[in-house]
C-alpha cells in the first residue's frame, strides 16, 4: 500500500469520528425500534449460552429460578427506564463526558481505563464463546468447567480469528452494528427456544404437561454440582438484577439512551431482559442438562440444532462483543483524547482478543459479571446524586466543569472507599451491589458539602 | 420484491423453529430438524436484511452520523 492509499485509509476510518463529545443533535435521534433491535441483540448473547449452565451448575432449584428471574429482570429494566434514561435525556452525553463534568480530567481518564479494560475483558467472554462454535468443524479441543488457561494452540487462532472480526465489525460504529444486531436477534431467539425444545425429549420430557416435573427432577435439581457453591433465589434475584449493573445502575448505557427521543425508550431493555435473561437461559440450563453438564457453548447448541446452532452461538457471541468494543472505545478515546475513535477501538479490540484466550473469563463468568458491575457502580451513584440530589440540598452540580479543578476528591474517594467498604462486606459478591450504591450516594454528598464550602461565593454559568 | 423478501425471511423463521416442535413431540427426527433449522438460518440472512435494511433506512433517514 503506498503513502496516499494510506492517507486515504486513514482519512476514511477518520470519517467514521461520530458524536462522542458533545450532546446528540436533535437531528440525530433515533427511533425506538433500534433501542428494541440493540437490547434483544445484546441480550440475547453468547453468553446467555454460558450463564444458564452456570445456575444448574450451582443446584438453583426451579422455583427459585422461574421467581428469581422474573424479579430480577423487573428490577433491572425499572434500573433503565428511571435511573440511566432520564439522565441520558437530559444531558446527551456519555458517561465518559458526563463524569468529567463532574470528577474532571483525570479522575475520568482513570476511571475510563478501568473501565475500558472492563469491557474488553466482558467482550473478550463473548468473543471466547464465539469461538467454541467456530472450532467445532476443527475438531477444537474444548475447555473445560476447571480450565483457567488456553488449553491448545488451535483455541488461541480461532480466538484471534473471531476478535479480528468482531474489531472490524465494532470500528464501524454504532449504526452498522444496530443494523447487524436488529437482522440477528429474532433468529438467535428462535434458536434459543428450539434447541431447548429439540433436548427435553431426551429428559424424558414430551408434553408440556410434563416440563414442571422434570424441570425440578432432571434440570435445576437444587444439587450443585461438587466444588460449586449452592445458588438460592437472591443469588438468581440479585444476579439478573445487577449482571448489567455497569449498563443501568453504572450509567453507561447513557452513552446508547442519549441517541433516545422518549425516557421510556428505556423500556426497550426488557426486550433484551426477557428473550435473554430469562427465556435464553432456561433453554441454555436445559441444554446443559441435556448434556449431562457440559457447557462449552458452541457443542451444546450443536446438540440442540445442528449447525444452525453453532452459527447462533458465533452470531450471538458477535452481537454482544460489538456494542461491548464500541464502549470500550468511546471509553479509551477520553483517555487518549488525540486518537481517533476507530484506533482506540482496535487497540481494544486486542486487548479483548489477548484477554478471550483465557478460558477462565467463561468459567468464571458469573463472578466476574458481579465483579464488573461493582467496580463500576459507584460512579453510576455518583452521577445519579450530582444529577438528582446535590441541587437540592443546595449544592452545586459539575463541580469539576464549575471549578476548573483536574480531580474531584469528592468522586474519587466515594469511589474508592465504597469498593473497599462493599469489599469488607460479610456478603457474596451478588450481593454487595445494593448496600454499595446506598454507600456511594452517601459518601458522595457528605464529601461535596465538605468539598463546596469552599465555593459559596462561586456563582454557576446558569446563575449568571 | 420487498414482500416476497419479507414472506421468505419468515418461512425461515418458521423453519428454524416449529420442527423442534415437531421433535419435541416425537413426530419428526432430530437429523430432519437440524436441517430443516440450517435451511431457516440460509432463507433468514439472505432475505431478511433486504427488508430490514430498508424499514431501517427510512427509519433512520437523515440521522446517519457519516
Amino acid at each position: 500500500m503506498n503513502p496516499d492509499e494510506k492517507t486515504r485509509l486513514v482519512r476514511k476510518l477518520d470519517a467514521l469520528y461520530e458524536f462522542d463529545r458533545e450532546p446528540v443533535a436533535k437531528d440525530k435521534l433515533q427511533g425506538l425500534g433500534n433501542f428494541i433491535g440493540m437490547y434483544a441483540g445484546e441480550h440475547v448473547a453468547g453468553t446467555e449460552f454460558v450463564i444458564g449452565p452456570l445456575f444448574v451448575v450451582h443446584g438453583v432449584t426451579a422455583p427459585d429460578l422461574f421467581l428469581g428471574l422474573i424479579v430480577g429482570n423487573i428490577l433491572a429494566v425499572l434500573s433503565w427506564v428511571f435511573l440511566t434514561a432520564p439522565i441520558a435525556l437530559r444531558t446527551r452525553l456519555t458517561l465518559y463526558w458526563q463524569l468529567r463534568r463532574i470528577c474532571g480530567p483525570y479522575l475520568t481518564a482513570i476511571y475510563s481505563i478501568v473501565n475500558a479494560l472492563m469491557f474488553c475483558f466482558l467482550a473478550g467472554a463473548m468473543i471466547a464463546v464465539s469461538a467454541t462454535a467456530v472450532g467445532l468443524p476443527f475438531k477444537m479441543p474444548m475447555p473445560g468447567l476447571n480450565d483457567m488457561l488456553p488449553n491448545s494452540i488451535s483455541w488461541i487462532v480461532v480466538v484471534f480469528l473471531v476478535g479480528g472480526t468482531v474489531t472490524s465489525l465494532a470500528i464501524l460504529g454504532f449504526e452498522k452494528f444496530s443494523h447487524f444486531s436488529k437482522v440477528c436477534s429474532p433468529w438467535m431467539f428462535l434458536v434459543f427456544v428450539a434447541a431447548g425444545l429439540a433436548v427435553l425429549p431426551k429428559l424424558g420430557c414430551t408434553t408440556f404437561g410434563d416440563f414442571w416435573r422434570v424441570a425440578n427432577e432432571k434440570i435445576w435439581t437444587g444439587v450443585p454440582v461438587a466444588g460449586q457453591s449452592k445458588f438460592t433465589f437472591w443469588h438468581v434475584m440479585f444476579f439478573a438484577w445487577f449482571c448489567n449493573m455497569a449498563m443501568h445502575i453504572g450509567m453507561a448505557d447513557m452513552s446508547i439512551l442519549r441517541y433516545a427521543r422518549k425516557w421510556y425508550y428505556g423500556f426497550a431493555s426488557a426486550f433484551g431482559m426477557f428473550f435473554g435473561h430469562f427465556v435464553a437461559w432456561i433453554c441454555s440450563g436445559i441444554l446443559c442438562a441435556a448434556a449431562a453438564g457440559a457447557i462449552a457453548p458452541g457443542p451444546i447448541a450443536y446438540m440442540g440444532v445442528g449447525v444452525a446452532g453453532a452459527v447462533c452461538v458465533v452470531v450471538a457471541g458477535w452481537t454482544t462483543a460489538n456494542p461491548t468494543l464500541y464502549r470500550a472505545g468511546l471509553a479509551f478515546q477520553v483517555a487518549t483524547p488525540d486518537w481517533k475513535r476507530w484506533k482506540v477501538t482496535l487497540a481494544a479490540g486486542l486487548v479483548t482478543t489477548l484477554a478471550a484466550c483465557f478460558p477462565a473469563l467463561v468459567m468464571k463468568l458469573l463472578d466476574f459479571v458481579a465483579w464488573y458491575g461493582l467496580i463500576l457502580m459507584p460512579m453510576g451513584a455518583i452521577i445519579f446524586a450530582d444529577f438528582w440530589l446535590l441541587p437540592r440540598l443546595g449544592l452545586k452540580p459539575n463541580y469539576a466543569e464549575l471549578t476548573g479543578t483536574p480531580f474531584s476528591l469528592a468522586a474519587g474517594i466515594s469511589w474508592i472507599v465504597t469498593l473497599g467498604v462493599a469489599l469488607l462486606l460479610p456478603l457474596e459478591i451478588f450481593f454487595k451491589g445494593l448496600p454499595g450504591w446506598f454507600i456511594a450516594v452517601i459518601l458522595y454528598l457528605v464529601l461535596s458539602s465538605i468539598e463546596q464550602n469552599k465555593l459559596k461565593n462561586i456563582k454557576t454559568p446558569a446563575e449568571g | 420484491m420487498r414482500k416476497v423478501a419479507t414472506v421468505l425471511s419468515l418461512l425461515g423463521l418458521c423453519l428454524t423453529v416449529l420442527p423442534s416442535v415437531f421433535v419435541f413431540y416425537g413426530l419428526l427426527s432430530w437429523n430432519a430438524h437440524a436441517r430443516l433449522a440450517f435451511a431457516g438460518m440460509l432463507l433468514w440472512f439472505v432475505f431478511a436484511p433486504l427488508w430490514m435494511h430498508k424499514q431501517t433506512e427510512t427509519r433512520s433517514a437523515g440521522t446517519e452520523t457519516r
